[in-house]
């Protein structure tokens, strides 16, 4: 088998010295598979933020090891080629574009590696073309709205060609337009382009897009699976303070008063069929 | 009311000043107030008049947004007329008032050093009015390369200018925000002495000084992320590059600037 794009073994960490009796992350281990789309999902505090700063070397751990492709995040000289490798998306837009004109900030990244003129028009043509904002490659950044202001950050970590993508809660600041915006772009980013992508979030519709969910709750992994699965453990999820897809919710209460179905049901049309077959039996 | 801050306002177009490189377009600003201070009598006021009025023309900006951007400094204007006015000596006495008096030789200081200041503000009003702020910082960095040498950081400051401006408008909407809910909670900012003004910036101030903080250290780490490890090996998207039209402009520049001192020197009407 290929070796994990990202391996996370045994970390614990905590924010500061008083707090390492109730660290945020608590013997974390985790693989990301090259090429698969793996939602974390938790509670606030739940060490999901801290777990994906962990991934790119932002932030070490305090006991366990981080293997990027091989390489420990602890090793100061690998760390540019861990932030080339891991890409990373924050929650607010604005905080993360540095330049005043959309296509200069996404030549940024390439900028910073020393790609030649010629490839960097390239990779930033490409990248807004990813997002789909070929059409505002000279506007200024603060013009644009937050869905568009975050497309146009993900350009920029596209543009710097990773083979994994780390998003913290990009959707968090947006508007329900915006984040139908950022997540058809971030589908697309991993059936298309085949980039490896860890989305951290809150929302269980977004959990439900992922090829592989996670679930954090202490700091701990409390379940990892394939959404489907995942979301049956109804009373587990419920415990953690998460609510399960209103799909999974409805069949669950089915389920309580004594009607059989099935509780895998991500889709309305899923979830349609599922009771129409209970009734007719 | 915090929208109209035209710090460095920049109006895209594609005239030949709008296409010059902006490291020429410095240099020649340079080699303008150069020749704009060693300028002394009609003959090269009018020369140094015409160079400015050819160069409005061909940029297409405008005079009314020149004249807009005067405003601010006709205080400054005024004062220096006034003092140029009255303390200046020589020449026959015009009007005596007591201890003031005005000579023909203050009447011409005041006319020149007026002209002057106005001839300097527009010669850089048009500067930036046609380069766009990278290109201009972009521009800073690379005549200032050689200060490298000396161990000047000229990349972090370029980066830092650069950053500045590219914030400017993000900061301006959030002092907007914080405005509107320290009003939503009673805050006066309009009324009062200028004292009480100022202590109702206190409520404002101190939310987006730690917005800013937390903003860059969040921008800080994002750079980070995107590989940035200061100005070595960095290449750039849009390389500048010099073109004919830049050497006819700084030929030009240097050529005025010769001719107006030697004018100056020889024919001081």
């Amino acid at each position: 088998m290929a070796e994990p794009i990202v391996k996370v073994e045994h970390i614990t960490f905590a924010y500061s010295e008083e707090n390492a009796k109730h660290p945020v992350l608590n013997d974390v281990s985790l693989e990301i598979e090259e090429g698969t789309f793996v939602a974390v999902l938790g509670h606030n505090g739940c060490g999901k933020s801290t777990l994906a700063k962990h991934m790119n070397a932002v932030l070490l751990p305090a006991g366990g090891k981080v293997y990027v492709t091989g390489m420990d995040t602890a090793d100061e000289n690998s760390w540019l080629d861990i932030h080339r490798t891991v890409g990373m998306v924050f929650q607010n837009p604005d905080n993360q574009i540095v330049a005043n004109v959309v296509e200069e900030d996404i030549a940024f990244a390439p900028e910073n590696l020393g790609v030649p003129s010629a490839e960097i028009r390239q990779r930033v043509d490409y990248a807004l073309e990813v997002v789909g904002m070929s059409k505002y490659a000279t506007h200024a950044p603060h013009l644009l709205s937050g869905g568009q202001k975050q497309r146009v950050a993900i350009a920029g970590v596209i543009a710097m060609r990773p083979r994994c993508i780390v998003m913290d809660e990009p959707t968090a600041m947006l508007d329900p337009v915006g984040r139908e915006e950022v997540l058809k772009t971030i589908l697309r980013l991993n059936r298309e382009e085949h980039t490896t992508v860890v989305l951290i979030t809150h929302h269980m519709d977004e959990a439900s897009l992922a090829d592989r969910l996670v679930v954090m709750d202490h700091g701990q992994v409390v379940a990892d699976g394939i959404p489907r699965e995942v979301f049956q453990q109804v009373e587990m999820l419920k415990s953690i303070g998460l609510t399960v897809p209103d799909t999974v919710g409805l069949l669950y209460e089915l389920r309580k008063v004594g009607i059989d179905v099935p509780l895998d049901a991500l889709s309305v049309e899923e979830c349609a069929d599922a009771i129409c077959k209970a009734l007719n039996r | 009311m915090l929208k109209d801050i035209t710090l460095g306002q920049f109006f895209p177009g594609h005239s030949f000043i709008h296409k010059l490189d902006p490291r020429t377009k410095l240099i020649c600003v340079v080699l303008y107030i150069v020749a704009l201070f060693n300028a002394v009598g009609l003959l090269t006021y009018g020369l140094m008049f015409l160079v400015l009025t050819l160069c409005v023309s061909i940029s297409k900006v405008g005079v009314k947004a020149l004249v807009r951007g005067m405003k601010p400094v006709i205080v400054i204007l005024v004062f220096t007329g006034l003092l140029n006015l009255f303390y200046t000596t020589g020449g026959t006495v015009l009007v005596s008032l007591g201890i003031l008096t005005i000579t023909t030789e203050g009447v011409k200081h005041a006319f020149f050093m007026i002209i002057r200041i106005l001839m300097l503000i527009s010669g850089t009003f048009l500067l930036t009015y046609t380069t766009s702020p990278i290109a201009l910082t972009d521009g800073l960095e690379l005549l200032l390369n050689p200060l490298k040498k000396v161990k000047v950081p000229v990349h972090d400051l370029a980066m830092m200018m650069s950053i500045a401006l590219r914030f400017i408008p993000t900061l301006i909407e959030e002092t907007d925000k914080i405005m509107s809910a320290q009003k939503a909670r009673g805050a006066d900012f309009e009324n009062g002495s200028l004292l009480e003004k100022a202590k109702a910036m206190v409520p404002l101030l101190v939310p987006l000084f730690v917005s800013a903080f937390r903003r860059a250290d969040e921008l800080a780490t994002a750079m980070e992320c995107r590989c940035y490890h200061g100005g070595e090996g960095r290449t750039r998207l849009k390389k500048l590059s010099f073109h004919t039209g830049d050497i006819i402009a700084l030929i030009f520049f240097v050529a005025l600037t010769v001719a107006v001192i030697v004018l100056g020197r020889f024919f001081a009407l």
